[in-house]
């Protein structure tokens, strides 16, 4: 008689195999290698620029390990530059043919017709990859932590190594995000070159013209005269959240409030506002409120994408090729 | 009787406006080969997308192993093996690991499906290739990896689209015959979907025929010609110099006069000058003797023997259809 227990669920027999494919396929090695190179050289100028300023008393100053991700001597990008300029891509690369290749290889309908539920294939390549992820950002982060550890040779606090952490799970939802924008590409067309392409151009739109076209909007709407304090500051605000549709600027508010403790607010502050506030870092629960819309955005977008794709997908009907 | 193995009650698929299969009902027992022949695009493929949950009927009733196939999917998967029309297999994995992969989800432990695989490897005789990758398959190859990749779930029911399309003869015989040992040794029913009539014609005990989503006819292939064509089995045609040099005219009255002193001939007409006489057994060199004894000039005589070929021609000329 056979044991119940060495029978692995299908569910998880495919998980399994779309991990090792992911790790396996060369794609995957080469976007790694970039992830690895560009933060490598980013913690880098980090570190060169932590050898000369030792650290102070000053409330502003603490916090060096945070420092290791967001600060730059100006020749490279900080470390969260280069997460959110690469995480879009990275989610890109995993997911644009998740569907249309299986598709075309004539092994989603042969997969298909095993006694497997149809969203069983859905949920494993995105949950494949999630896990694929959480590895990939919690080993980066914690390695950051790691050499920090042994270069400056002072430990990390408590609220550091949460904010990493918090900085570490917004990553991952935000690359989960480009996942789940281009399963669902790799859903709808048929062809895994135009799924691809259509990932890659949304990425480029939101992190190269989008801003342009902001500026240009905000040229236009700003009015020429001096007008008041209120007006100036509601035009502010209304720039910004035009700003936030883009999912770049959503990550970027929230990670840099998580890495820079010292970030008190994402949109204009008046005078008023500021009177009376003691110049110090914000406690962790606090940056977390400040960005927990940016969050919850980001989660949603997240969901959407997959709920989309999910609905797509178990409507189609699966024909061999 | 036993319940059949298969059973289609009234089912119907629309596409739109389209409709791919119409108001279709169709019964498969156990342990039989039946072919469904049609052209492409006839609904043979709708048909079994049906049968196996993947796509929903608009209308009308699934049931394989007696499960109803749009609303327990997943038990009818477990029963039935299907292997769609050009199979595919992960190109960068062996055929081991690829049968390793469809065992584990179907629930077989590792080990077993291990074990598994490489039994049946050697049963569709690809153990040469054993640990080639599959993307270095040709079609025959991965046509019978296909074949391993169904049996390896025990199926009770094996369903073959198009299986034999894109193989050269020899892979196709060898092919046809493992279908063959698979119904005799296991007692495994299987539906055999092809546009091509040889090989249906081959190995079918029972023939489906297709058009435009709907059965046309249904039955082995002596029933079949007997009630579509003629009731007989022999069709001769037979043409007489009836000149005026040549002497003695043949006349249809003639073979009527014959026809009444022979039980084997069914009828006999006349159309274009030719004489056709429908039999049930080949008389052709009977008839061809007495005319010549009797002094007239034979110059044309052609035997035809209804086979399904004749059945499916006829009905793709749009010959009246028989469904049963």
């Amino acid at each position: 008689m056979q044991t119940n227990h060495s029978i692995v669920r299908p569910f998880w027999v495919i998980v399994n195999k779309e991990i090792s494919d992911i790790i396996k396929s060369w794609r995957f090695i080469i976007m790694l290698a970039i992830v690895l190179l560009t933060c490598t050289g980013s913690l880098y100028t980090a570190f060169t620029g932590f050898a000369t300023a030792k650290p102070t008393n000053d409330p502003e100053e603490s916090f060096f390990f945070l420092k290791l991700f967001t600060i730059s001597d100006g020749t490279l990008p900080s470390f969260i530059v280069f997460i959110s300029f690469l995480g879009p891509l990275l989610g890109i690369s995993m997911g644009f043919d998740a569907i249309n290749s299986e598709q075309n290889k004539g092994t989603l309908s042969r997969v298909l017709s095993q006694p497997i539920y149809r969203d069983y294939v859905l949920n494993a390549k995105f949950l494949a990859s999630l896990i694929v992820l959480s590895i990939l950002f919690f080993s980066l982060n914690l390695l950051v932590l790691g050499f920090g550890l042994v270069i400056i040779g002072i430990p990390p606090t408590a609220e550091e190594v949460f904010r990493i952490l918090m900085f570490s799970i917004v990553s991952i939802v935000y690359v989960a995000f480009w996942l789940n924008l281009s399963i669902l590409f790799s859903v709808g067309f048929r062809q895994a070159t135009t799924s691809a392409l259509a990932g890659i151009s949304i990425w480029l739109f939101f992190s190269i013209f989008y801003n342009m076209i902001v500026n240009v909007i905000a040229k236009g709407i700003s009015p020429r005269q001096m007008i008041s304090e209120y007006q100036l500051v509601s035009l502010q605000k209304l720039i910004q959240n035009i700003m936030r549709l883009n999912p770049g600027q959503l990550f970027d508010d929230a990670t840099t409030t998580l890495l820079v403790p010292g970030v008190r607010s994402l949109g204009p502050l008046t005078m008023e506002q500021m009177s009376g506030a003691i110049p110090s870092p914000l406690p962790l629960g606090q940056s977390m409120m400040l960005v927990w819309p940016q969050i919850t955005a980001l989660f949603a977008g997240t969901l959407v994408f997959f709920g989309l794709a999910y609905m797509l997908f178990m409507r189609r009907e699966i024909r061999s090729r | 009787m036993a319940e059949p193995i298969i059973q289609l009650q009234n089912i119907s698929k629309k596409y739109g406006d389209f409709t791919a299969v119409d108001d279709l009902c169709l019964t498969i027992e156990k342990g039989e080969i039946f072919g469904l022949l049609g052209p492409n695009g006839s609904g043979k493929s709708t048909t079994i997308l049906m049968m196996l949950g993947l796509t929903e009927p608009s209308a009308g009733e699934v049931k394989v192993c007696g499960i109803d196939s749009t609303s327990h999917p997943i038990e009818v998967k477990r029963k039935v093996g299907y292997l769609a029309e050009d199979v595919g297999f992960y190109d960068d994995q062996t055929p081991l690991e690829n049968l390793v992969y469809s065992a584990m989800l179907n629930g077989i432990p590792k080990k077993e499906a291990i074990k598994k695989a490489e039994e049946l490897i050697e049963r569709v005789g690809l153990t040469g290739v054993k640990n080639k990758k599959t993307g270095k398959f040709s079609k025959g190859m991965r046509q019978r990896l296909g074949l391993a990749d169904v049996l390896i779930k025990d199926p009770e029911v094996i369903i073959l689209d198009e299986p034999t399309s894109g193989i050269d003869p020899k892979g196709v015989q060898d092919f046809l015959n493992l279908i063959i040992e698979l119904r005799d040794e296991h007692g495994i029913s299987i539906l055999f979907s092809s546009h091509d009539l040889q090989h249906v014609q081959q190995v079918c005990d029972r023939i489906g025929i297709f058009l435009e989503g709907r059965l046309m006819a249904v039955g082995d292939i002596r029933s079949l010609s007997a009630k579509l064509l003629t009731g007989g089995r022999y069709l001769i045609e037979l043409g007489a110099d009836n000149s005026r040099e040549a002497g003695k005219k043949l006349t249809l009255g003639w073979f009527q006069n014959l026809a009444s002193n022979m039980n084997e001939i069914d009828s006999v007409s006349e159309e274009n000058g030719l004489f056709k006489v429908l039999s049930s057994q080949d008389i052709s060199l009977v008839l061809s003797k007495k005319i010549m004894e009797e002094g007239y000039n034979l110059n044309f005589l052609n035997k035809k023997e209804f086979g399904i070929e004749a059945i499916y021609n006829h009905l793709m000329e749009g010959g009246t259809a028989y469904a049963n």
